[in-house]
Parts: structure tokens; C-alpha cells; sequence
């Protein structure tokens, strides 16, 4: 349908029911649905549809239309895609953004317009710090929480040595200083790898004779594939606890398999919670696409609920973007996350638990333990300088 | 303990040096004979990479994967000489480069349509998944398997390209194609073989990288790089060439991504050392071929001379 007879069913629907307006709810989907990560954003987008089938393709009541873009993993087409939804689809609301890199391109615009942006994949420390603006979210986390968790379980456990790997790039930084935020023993060294570095043997030789207590590394995606695979091949996992963020997990689990039994992760979800209607998540997720859920797949979930409440609290009139954007805030501590505890802090970041999951083996089943929650209801480092503008 | 590190590390510049001469095999051979420029390469060695993961998945036995990624290696090499590459021979480089670009993409999308983007499960073969113990450190066994193929495939190619009649037609044709064509050979022939035997061997190579790596589409790309360096550093259409430079590159890459950091923190302090260090060892190979290439430009051990 395109604009001018929304407007116009609109203002006819604005006759017929005398001051109430049913337009469509618009969102525009943005993930990396190609490329090596593809498995991550695939997974946000059919979180996302599960919810919205299971509430009969309506948000808050009205009808919702999700178009959906591919944003290959480039900040450029980001960009352009943020454009595209806000200029020419003037959406309601912008879901997904990727990450970090392609979210922070696809700002200006968002930000101009005052449209409402939800990430599901990315809470970079500017936008929870001084970067903080009224109409963008995340409804993910901030990006050093899963590494805090581990850094905070690396000093509840007691290991006095750990060694540190993560690949050589900006969020590879943000990992390690997140994790010594809250680890105050000895860090034996530092690694940075090459970003998509595929064999790591040499590092592993390294680490095996440096001897620490455990090993911290953040490998998203292929990298962590490869990494846990090698760890495990060199006998290390029944000598050496590996702790990780964003490595061994839904989507790479299935690839891993028993080479990441043992290891711990930081995550703010898996499949070992037990919070309210998280068994129906999964079974039907299950169910549906023939895969288990991973992380992203929950948040994609609960980024369709949270638009719902949201939706509902306008009545169904997003045209005040900055009174939807209100909403969406409210929204969030209404919210049942299958997360557990959620609510938005002054930052539009989650305040929300990060747990450390371990990978078992369950007569012969590879799936995660719940170890303990590290970060209850953690809010991040940078909401601070967040200042109300 | 030093010197055990120093062993493993070693092996390891050994292993990753057998796995590149395995891709890089091929691909100077093309380049070197048919003067074809081949990205697609790559492609071969995911696709080698996913019939194990298929094949060893459903039967259980890697054996039988690797059989079948040489089997599929062989015969989309088959297919895509007759089918694309033989229509391009004549054409320019930038043709070459345009067309199997394409064809890299067509790959990637097709395995992720039919597998989707997560990358697949390859278990490790019965009885190589444990660790051998060297001088108190302990080594993940299959890489030996790994060394092992590497070194085979090295010491049979040898032998085919110096020992038997279609090497020597192979040498001929690299110096002048026309010249053979004209004594009566059938080039186009012996094109087709070389093609699929240099896709064979890919596969191959994504065959035996399958168990430490993970696959999933895409996964050509980054080695294909590193797989150009060697031809590169080789000396072009040299497969002994290639041969060396592997071991070279593998040695280079493995020791300068272990020491280099390690050698700056002697000179800088930690924080400088870790982020120039690791930028420092992964240009290392580019280095080394740049080096090459302005004082030997034809490469180090290359096919012919003059």
C-alpha cells in the first residue's frame, strides 16, 4: 500500500471511528542476512517473525507490515538502508541494525529523522555514553556486558592467571577492557589476533605454555569455530577452562559440537534459562525452523513483544515519533523478556542479567548449564555519561 | 620448554605451509600453463571442504569424505573448464578475473542455499582425534595427517611433472603453448586435465582443513589471498616453486605472528607491542612478497628460465 492511500484510508478511518487511526504498523528489518555472519542475523529476523505470527501478524492490535533488508555487514549499505526506510518506506519503527560498525553508520539519519531505532544485535559504548539519543535502543545489550560477566566469574572462581585472546580490532579491544573491568588477578598476556585469522595453532602452542589458570578469548562467528575446534584437538579443554563471549554459541554450537563441551559463556540468554515462557520459545522456534534458538534468535523475540506493548501504549498512532519513542521506553519494564529482569536505563540500554552458561554433554546431547549469574541486573559503564539532552 | 614451543611451532609453520602448497599447486599450474587467472580457486577448496562434511556425516568414515571431495574437486573442475573456462583462455586477464569472481559468489550463494549460513559439523577421523606427546607438549595428531597428504602430494607431483610424458608435455606447454600445439599435442586436452587435477587437489585441501576449520560459505576467500602470495613468491607456473614458497610462507606467517610481538616488547613498551605486533605479523607475508617481487620479480624458483 503505498503512502497517499494509507492517508487516505487513514483519514477515512479517522471519519468512521471519530479520532481513532488504524494505519498499518511499518517496520523496517535490517540484519546481515548474507556473508559469514549471516546465520546471526537470520536468526534476529526469525525471532522476530516468530513473535509476530504468534500475536497474528499484529502489533499492539494493528496489522504489522516487516520489510526486510540484507545489510551484507557493511556500514555504507547500512546507511543507505536507514535512508531507504526512513525517506522513502517511512517505516514506524527501525529494527535489527546489525552491528556495531554498520549500526553507528546508520545513525545520522535515524537520529535527524527522531524515528524509532531498536537494535538486536549491538550496544556500542557511544551510544550508551555520550553518543546517548532519545529515539534509538537497544534492545540487546551493551557490547561489554557477556565479557564483564566472564571477568566478574574469572574473580568469583579464583583464577589468579588468565590468559586474554581476541581478534585485533575495535570491539576485540572492548572484550579484553571489559573483562579486566571486573578481573583484578594477573593477566598473563594479551593476544590480538588477525580478524578471520582461520588456524590459530601457533597461538594456541603460545597459550599452552604459558601455563594460566584459564583463558578469556571473544571469536564471533567462524573465527570462534575455528578457535574452540583447535583448543579442543589440542587437548587443552580437559586441562584449560575456557571462557568466552559471542563464541561457542546457538550458532555455532551445532558446528562444534563435543570440541565446546566444557567451556563457559558469557551470554544474556540460552536455552538453560528457565524464565517464563522461554520452554515455549524454543519449542516452537524449534518446531518452525527446524533449529534450536540461539541468543540472537531471543532478542529478535523480544524486539517484536516490546513493539507490541509499545504500540498498544500510542493506541496505535506512531506519527508522534517522539511520544512512540517514550513508549518504547516505558515498554521496556513491562516487558516479560525471556531474558528475565529487563527494563531500559536512561540510556535506552537494557539494565538485565548476565549469566554464565556452560556447554554439557547430556547423554550425548550438547546443550548449556546454567552456572550462576555473574552481573544480576547490571547496567553498563558508560550510562553515566549519558546525559539528557 | 623453549625448544619444545620452538618444535611445535615449527610444525605448525609446516602444516599451514603443506595446506597452502595443496591450493597453490593448482593454481600456478593454471596460471603458469594456461595464463588463466583463477579466482575461483577458492571455491573449489569450500566445495572440497562441505563433500566431507556431507559424506563423513552420512557414512561416519572420513576416508570416504576425502575420497569424495577429490571426486567432487575433479568433476566441477571437469565441468567448469568445458563449461566456462575453456570460453575464456583467449580472453584478457580482467576477463578472467570478472568471470570467476562471478563464479565465486555463484558458489557461496548455492552452498547457502542448500546448507544455510551455519557452518557444518565435521568430526575428526577414528583415532587421529587425540594429541601426540613431544617433548612434554602436546600436539593434536590429525595435523600429522595434515603433513603427511601435503608431503605426498608434493613428492607424486614431482614426479608426474618431471618423471612422466604428460609432465614434460606440461613443461613444454608452460614455455610455449603454440609450439606444443603445433608438434600435434591436444593442448586443450591437456588444459581440461591440469584444470581438474589443480581442482582436485583444492578440494582436497578444503578436505583435510575441514576438521580444524570451520565450514561455511565463504570460507575460500581468506586463503585464496594467501594461496596468491605463494604462487607469487613461487615464481608462476612452478609447482616446486610452489612447493617452497608454501613452506616459506607457512614458516614466515606461524613464527612471525609468534615471535614478532614477543621481539617489539623488547624494544617498546606492552601496550605499543600488542597493537603494533599482531598488525606487524600479518603483513609480514605481504612484506616478504613485495621484497620478492622487486628484487626477483619472476619469483624464487621459477619454471623456467629466461
Amino acid at each position: 500500500m503505498n503512502t497517499r492511500n494509507r492517508w487516505t484510508l487513514s483519514a477515512l478511518a479517522l471519519v468512521a471511528a471519530a479520532g481513532v487511526a488504524h494505519a498499518d504498523v511499518k517496520i523496517g528489518f535490517s540484519a546481515p542476512l548474507s556473508g559469514p555472519v549471516a546465520a546471526v542475523g537470520q536468526d534476529q529476523y526469525d525471532g522476530f517473525m516468530l513473535a509476530l505470527e504468534a500475536r497474528g501478524g499484529k502489533l499492539g492490535g494493528q496489522p504489522a507490515q516487516v520489510l526486510r533488508e540484507d545489510d551484507q555487514l557493511k556500514p555504507e549499505l547500512g546507511n543507505q538502508i536507514a535512508r531507504k526506510f526512513v525517506d522513502r518506506d517511512k517505516v514506524d519503527a527501525i529494527v535489527g541494525l546489525g552491528f556495531s560498525n554498520v549500526l553507528m553508520a546508520s545513525l545520522p539519519r535515524i537520529v535527524e529523522s527522531g524515528t524509532v531505532a531498536i537494535a538486536t544485535n549491538a550496544g556500542p559504548s557511544v551510544l550508551a555514553g555520550k553518543g546517548c539519543v532519545p529515539n534509538v535502543f537497544s534492545v540487546a545489550w551493551q557490547n561489554d556486558g557477556s565479557a564483564e560477566a566472564m571477568g566478574k566469574y574469572a574473580q568469583d572462581t579464583g583464577y589468579k592467571r588468565v590468559y586474554l585472546m581476541a581478534p585485533n580490532y575495535q570491539a576485540g579491544k572492548d572484550y579484553i577492557g571489559g573483562f579486566k573491568r571486573f578481573y583484578k588477578g594477573e593477566v598473563v598476556d594479551e593476544v590480538y589476533t588477525q580478524v578471520n585469522q582461520p588456524d590459530y595453532s601457533a597461538e594456541i602452542a603460545q597459550l599452552q605454555a604459558a601455563a594460566p589458570d584459564a583463558v578469556f578469548v571473544f571469536y564471533p562467528g567462524g573465527m570462534g569455530v575455528n578457535f574452540v575446534k583447535q583448543f579442543s584437538q589440542a587437548g587443552l579443554s580437559k586441562k584449560l577452562p575456557l571462557l568466552s563471549a559471542f563464541t561457542v554459541d546457538g550458532t555455532t554450537l551445532p558446528s562444534l559440537r563435543d570440541a565446546a563441551v566444557g567451556t563457559v559463556s558469557g551470554a544474556v540468554w540460552d536455552v538453560a534459562l528457565t524464565t517464563q515462557g522461554n520452554r515455549e520459545f524454543i519449542d516452537s522456534f524449534t518446531t518452525k525452523y527446524g533449529r534450536a534458538p540461539s541468543a540472537y534468535a531471543a532478542v529478535g523475540y523480544d524486539a517484536a513483544n516490546l513493539l507490541d506493548i509499545a504500540v498498544r501504549k500510542v493506541g496505535g498512532n506512531t506519527s508522534d515519533k517522539a511520544a512512540f519513542a517514550a513508549a518504547v521506553r516505558t515498554a521496556g519494564s513491562e516487558l516479560q523478556s525471556l531474558r528475565g529482569p529487563f527494563r531500559f536505563n536512561h540510556n535506552n540500554l537494557p539494565i538485565q542479567n548476565y549469566y554464565a552458561f556452560q556447554t554439557v554433554s547430556e547423554g550425548g546431547r550438547i546443550t548449556a548449564k546454567l552456572m550462576g549469574t555473574p552481573l544480576p541486573e547490571h547496567q553498563d559503564a558508560y550510562a553515566a555519561q549519558c546525559k539528557p539532552r | 620448554m623453549t625448544f619444545s614451543l620452538l618444535l611445535a611451532q615449527l610444525l605448525n609453520g609446516l602444516q599451514y605451509g603443506v595446506l597452502l602448497f595443496l591450493l597453490a599447486a593448482g593454481l600456478t599450474l593454471v596460471f603458469g600453463i594456461m595464463s588463466f587467472v583463477n579466482l575461483a580457486h577458492g571455491s573449489l577448496y569450500m566445495l572440497g571442504a562441505y563433500a566431507v562434511a556431507v559424506v563423513t556425516g552420512a557414512t561416519g568414515s572420513f576416508a570416504l569424505g576425502a575420497l569424495a571431495a577429490l571426486a567432487t574437486g575433479t568433476v566441477v573442475g571437469m565441468l567448469l573448464e568445458s563449461v566456462a573456462v575453456s570460453r575464456l583462455y583467449r580472453r584478457d586477464h580482467l576477463d578472467h578475473v570478472l568471470a570467476t569472481f562471478g563464479l565465486v559468489l555463484f558458489f557461496n550463494e548455492v552452498t547457502r542455499m542448500i546448507w544455510g549460513p551455519q557452518p557444518l559439523f565435521v568430526a575428526l577421523p577414528e583415532g587421529l582425534s587425540g594429541t601426540i606427546e613431544i617433548f612434554g607438549f602436546t600436539y593434536p595428531a590429525y595435523r600429522f595427517l595434515i603433513i603427511a597428504v601435503g608431503l605426498a602430494v608434493a613428492v607424486g607431483s614431482s614426479w608426474l611433472i618431471h618423471r612422466t610424458r604428460v609432465g614434460m608435455l606440461v613443461r613444454a606447454g608452460s614455455v610455449n603453448p603454440q609450439m606444443v600445439g603445433a608438434l600435434g599435442v591436444n593442448i586443450r586436452l591437456l588444459n581440461a586435465m591440469l584444470f581438474a587435477l589443480g581442482a582436485a587437489l583444492a578440494a582436497l585441501a578444503g578436505a583435510m582443513a575441514a576438521p580444524i576449520l570451520s565450514v561455511q560459505s565463504g570460507m575460500g576467500e581468506p586463503v585464496l589471498i594467501t594461496t596468491l602470495v605463494v604462487i607469487v613468491i613461487g615464481g608462476i607456473g612452478s609447482v616446486s616453486g610452489a612447493f617452497y614458497a608454501a613452506i616459506i610462507v607457512g614458516l614466515t606467517d606461524t613464527l612471525g605472528r609468534t615471535y614478532l610481538p614477543l621481539l617489539m616488547r623488547e624494544f617498546a613498551s606492552r601496550d605499543i607491542a600488542n597493537a603494533a605486533g599482531p598488525a606487524l605479523a600479518s603483513m609480514l607475508v605481504y612484506l616478504l612478497m613485495a621484497v620478492v617481487l622487486a628484487v626477483r620479480p619472476q619469483g624464487l624458483f621459477p619454471a623456467h628460465k629466461g
